[in-house]
């Protein structure tokens, strides 16, 4: 067991230490910094997916009157590290995506700056391309392993011979679409160069992140390096890793010392330059007997990648852990395409690895005749199919039974086609999973002064919430009242922290100031002098050897079909979550909330429609792309189990940033078939696919 | 984005003045597509000439009891006005279900007849497109045209027109006033847009200079029974897959007038006059409306990416006329 922290302030609803400054809008994101003397780059980007530059005409550009330098791949500052392809920024004439950068102007002003890189004339050599995910390609490959570094394929016994002689069998394809993370505040940076080194304002999930980057990028010390970021206006992933824009400002300030040169990426350049979610093509099969006790099954991911640089989605992880199976295979196969750098978005993995195994539970319900939180249950696994471990906690049969009662499910009538006030209404149930990931590294100080202890470490808050429920694991841990701590994040002048990524900032973070929070009671006492100062650094978790971390959760939907249209609404969502201690209620329910909605828009309304003889996403803003807006969430409800986890962390918490965007899009996909009739395998649920 | 020129109107004559003498000046009245365009470099004008400032933000009533609305009247508020609300729901309707709050708030009346197509190829300047740059190409032809043309495209363009507004008021027969060098004239809305045929960069049939003035609407008593219908891929701020305005009076269980338009099918309001003529006099019953919908939609030609739109706007017509029908008894 881990050393638990005795709760006061945990468990509160403390409300959002940044409240104010967001609603104010005094909070300031990454450029909105007030640096001075200041310059502005706009890129121009490649009009082919793959090829050469061969000429590039910059002189109409610099003869704009406040335009400071045009960067190529022919004058721009050498990097020192090229061996990341998305972030070797002009220093090649090699396109490998449209979109890519290949020249800058930078100016005066932002709309001078937009206006010369529109005189930049570019001549490319074009090469052939392929664009297409092709399931049948035959140049799929196996990665060495799936992100961030699990087994490309597993396999327990025959599952294809299982599922051959299984009394009932399931097998479908299942596919997601591309997916763009979107976050409201655009990836965006201020950077600056002086003698002292380089100084970046990022939008980003961690400062420390994108230090480590820069400085292997422009091969200077890590320390010459300083990364700010307070607040971040969403990232959902998409700011977890660095990207080329990034790059793109340091090498511009570079040319030009003594100015902070801003970039800022347009919505439309979100979609090639800000990383995505591949799409997945999911052949699932399931085998069971007829009381539908799974004996087969199989979950064979085919996703794409860029041919420039790999990124591996590890949809089929969910499927080993879910549920108990006699024989099992999971495998990833990438096509490595002419396409944007697809990367982190909301649950990677897991997240379109719970579509196809969640819908194909619902599938064998309805052919057993079961009813499908039944068909779950009876494949409860006692301990994690894949590591052999059991589980630190599990309580998804509790999500189910919980969620059942709440949403009103035991009078549900199994059969489709339910017709209530003109409209046919349907229910669906899913269920949501993910892991407890601990990084290491994470260090916070905690110095004492004036009545007060402040607490460092260079953490992220994305609006998940880590300004407030990290003072408040401080204060439990230092058992002092909340409003005696301060908080400082987002800065690499502080402490290391490992990035807000993988629903893991509560354990990382949170455990550094644990370890911070013991150090200093150690060392002073209760009654510590001005200018007390503790570090610590999150141990490692021994517990980690011996048992499966995981959070459960059951999403319920109702959605409602207009018969003679196919239109869809999800007229309720509600999900009940087993996450071991929720740290604080109010941050943690807009988390689970948010994740749901997130994933409504999933099922229904999200897909980067990419055309494969561009290479581009043609509905590249947000009035193409689709995402739920508030008329069409109407009723999204998150619950959560009291769940108690003595061996997680010392807080008892598990992550739930992640999670609620896990297995929505098949409980809505579930409930559709429930009111239509129509099984829709492939993503998004559109009119279209359910007019008779 | 290129600099340009920017003057305010002083008067709707001096406007005309001002743009028909420059070939590169173009009218802004509450920017809510043109700003995109300058933006997107869709559209490099070297002048704008604001007539937002004009005083053609009153909606009047017209001696032969239609209406009269100024080009400059917001969405919201012709959205709002009780007389428009009373006498031609379908406008109101149609209206509510454009765009978002905030976009209703600028986007004025003559700009919303006027904005150009949501085409994705047709706002990326790496893309063929021959609405932005004749005898370029197509590029949705081939492409993404899940929200494209089902009726009356052309081999150069299979663009739609995006407003809901204008589909109400295609149904309801109203009339564009137009200023230009040579006067005022009105012209019909069915005659006002174009279909692409070998000219897709042509939307309507004003001319450099012409200013939208007005739009009126003619006294109809149809039009109190009358809707909108939508269908689209999210509840709110979303263009139209297939849209519906119609208005329907029955009499002694036959039909004895309608008024039928069609959105997101074509590069104009379709008004759809073949199921129009079928319904006329006939009977009023579910088989009679869903017969001529599937008249109207005989001469459909669509996509693969778009086929479905042909059943949609087959069974969403007969819907809304069944509605109204019921409705007006």
């Amino acid at each position: 067991m881990t050393e638990p922290v005795t709760v006061r302030s945990i468990g509160t609803d403390l409300v959002r230490r940044d409240a104010w400054a967001k609603v104010t809008g005094t909070a300031p994101y990454a450029v909105e910094h007030p640096v001075r003397p200041r310059a502005y780059l706009y890129p121009v980007q490649a009009t082919v997916p793959r090829g050469t530059v061969t000429a590039m005409d910059t002189a109409a550009a610099e003869a704009v009157d406040g335009v400071l330098a045009v960067l190529t791949h022919r004058n721009a500052p050498r990097l020192a590290d090229t061996s990341d392809a998305e972030l070797a920024v002009l220093q090649s004439p090699a396109v490998g995506f449209a979109g890519q950068f290949v020249a800058a102007v930078v100016a005066e002003h932002p709309e001078i700056a937009r206006q010369a890189a529109g005189l930049v004339r570019v001549e490319y050599d074009r090469m052939a391309h392929d664009a297409q995910l092709d399931p049948d390609s035959s140049e799929l490959y196996a990665p060495d392993s799936v992100n961030p570094s699990y087994p490309t394929d597993t396999l327990d016994g025959d599952p294809d011979a299982a599922l051959a002689a299984a009394a009932v069998q399931v097998r479908q394809t299942y596919r997601t679409a591309m997916y763009h993370n979107n976050p409201m505040e655009p990836h965006a940076s201020y950077a600056h160069w002086d003698s002292d080194g380089l100084t970046v304002y990022d939008s980003t999930q961690g400062v420390h992140v994108v230090r480590s980057v820069l400085a292997r990028t422009f091969g200077i010390d890590a320390e010459r390096v300083r990364v700010i970021c307070p607040y971040v206006g969403g990232g959902f992933g998409s700011k977890g890793t660095v990207h080329a824009h990034a790059v793109l400002a340091a090498l511009a300030a570079r040319a030009l010392p003594g100015r902070w040169v801003r970039v800022v990426l347009t919505r439309q350049q979100m979609f090639c330059l800000a990383g995505y979610r591949t799409p997945t093509i999911q052949r699932v099969g399931l085998g069971a007997d007829r009381s539908g006790r799974l004996t087969a099954l199989t979950m064979d991911v085919v996703e794409q990648t860029s041919r420039i640089k790999e990124f591996a989605e590890q949809s089929g992880m969910p499927a080993r852990t879910m549920y108990a199976a006699g024989t099992r295979r999971t495998t990833h196969r990438l096509a490595a395409l002419d396409v944007p750098v697809p990367s982190w978005m909301r649950a990677p993995g897991e997240c379109p690895g719970m579509f196809g195994p969640e819908v194909a539970m619902d599938e064998l319900a309805v052919a057993c005749d079961l009813d499908p939180i039944e068909l779950r249950i009876r494949n409860e696994p006692d301990r994690d199919p894949d590591s052999g471990l059991p589980f630190s906690s599990r309580n998804l049969v509790g999500c189910l039974r919980e969620g059942a009662d709440r949403f009103g499910w035991h009078d549900r009538d199994p059969r489709p086609r339910r017709m209530v006030d003109g409209w046919l209404v349907g229910s669906g149930v899913a269920a949501s999973t993910y892991p407890v990931n601990q990084m290491p590294g994470a260090t916070a100080t905690i110095r004492y002064a004036d009545e007060h202890y402040t607490v460092s470490i260079g953490a992220a808050d994305l609006g998940t919430g880590a300004w407030t429920i990290l003072g408040q694991i401080a204060a439990d841990a230092l058992q002092v009242p909340v409003e005696q701590v301060r908080m400082r994040i987002g800065d690499t002048a502080f402490p290391y922290a490992s990035v807000a990524g993988g629903s893991s900032g509560t354990t990382c973070w949170g455990g550094a100031i644990v370890a911070a929070a013991r150090a200093f009671r150690s060392r002073y006492g209760d009654r510590p002098g001005d200018g007390a100062e503790a570090e610590g650094t999150l141990p490692d978790n021994p517990e980690r050897k011996h048992w499966a971390m995981h959070a459960f959760g059951a999403q319920f939907a109702e959605v409602r079909v207009r018969p003679d249209s196919g239109e869809i609404r999800v007229a309720r969502l509600l999900g009940v979550f087993a996450c071991g201690r929720i740290v604080n209620p109010r941050t943690a329910r807009s988390q689970f909330v948010g994740g749901m909605t997130m994933g409504l828009s999933m099922a229904l309304h999200e897909d980067s429609v990419l055309d494969p003889r561009s290479g581009r996403v043609v509905n590249h803003d947000l009035a193409q792309y689709h995402i739920a807006s508030c008329a069409d969430a109407p009723s999204v409800q998150a619950y959560w189990l009291d769940e108690h986890d003595p061996y997680v962390n010392p807080m008892g918490s598990k992550g739930i940033g992640e999670i609620g965007i896990v297995g929505t899009a098949a409980a809505v996909a579930n409930a559709a078939w429930h009111a239509t009739g129509v099984r829709v395998r492939e993503l998004p649920i559109t009119c279209d696919k359910l007019l008779g | 984005m290129k600099p340009f020129r920017y003057d305010r109107a002083t008067s709707p004559a001096a406007a005309v003045a001002a743009v028909a003498a420059d070939p590169q000046a173009s009218y802004l009245a509450g920017g809510t597509n043109l700003v995109d365009h300058l933006r997107l470099g869709l559209t490099e004008p070297g002048l704008l000439v604001d007539v937002g400032g004009l005083p053609l933000h009153e909606i009047e009533e017209l001696p032969d009891g239609g209406l009269r609305i100024g080009a400059g009247v917001a969405n919201s508020d012709l959205a709002a006005d009780r007389r428009v609300r009373e006498r031609y729901p379908v406008l109101s309707v149609a209206l509510l279900s454009g765009a978002s709050g905030q976009l209703r708030n600028l986007a004025t009346t003559g700009g919303n007849l006027l904005q150009r197509t949501r085409c994705g190829y047709f706002q990326d300047v790496t893309e063929p497109c021959n609405k932005r740059a004749p005898g370029s190409g197509c590029a949705a032809l081939g492409g993404w045209n899940r929200y494209h043309a089902i009726l009356g495209a052309s081999s150069h363009c299979i663009a739609v027109h995006p407003s809901d507004l204008a589909v109400a008021l295609t149904a309801l027969d109203a009339r564009v006033r137009v200023l230009g060098v040579d006067g005022e004239r009105a012209i019909p809305i069915d005659d006002f847009y174009r279909l692409p045929g070998d000219e897709p960069q042509r939307d309507t049939v004003l001319e450099h200079g012409d200013l939208i003035t007005a739009v009126d609407l003619p006294p109809l008593p149809v039009a109190r029974n009358s809707g909108y219908r939508k269908v689209r891929d999210r509840a709110s701020y979303a263009f139209a897959l297939v849209s519906v305005a119609a208005a329907i009076r029955i009499e002694d269980g036959t039909v004895a007038d309608v008024r039928i338009a069609l959105g997101g099918v074509a590069h104009r309001p379709w008004r759809a006059h073949t199921a129009e003529q079928a319904l006329h006099g006939a009977p009023s019953t579910v088989e009679g409306y869903a017969a001529a919908a599937a008249r109207e939609l005989s001469a459909a030609d669509p996509l693969p990416g778009n086929a479905f739109k042909v059943p949609l706007a087959r069974s969403v017509l007969t819907s809304v006329l069944t509605q109204l029908a019921e409705e007006a008894r």
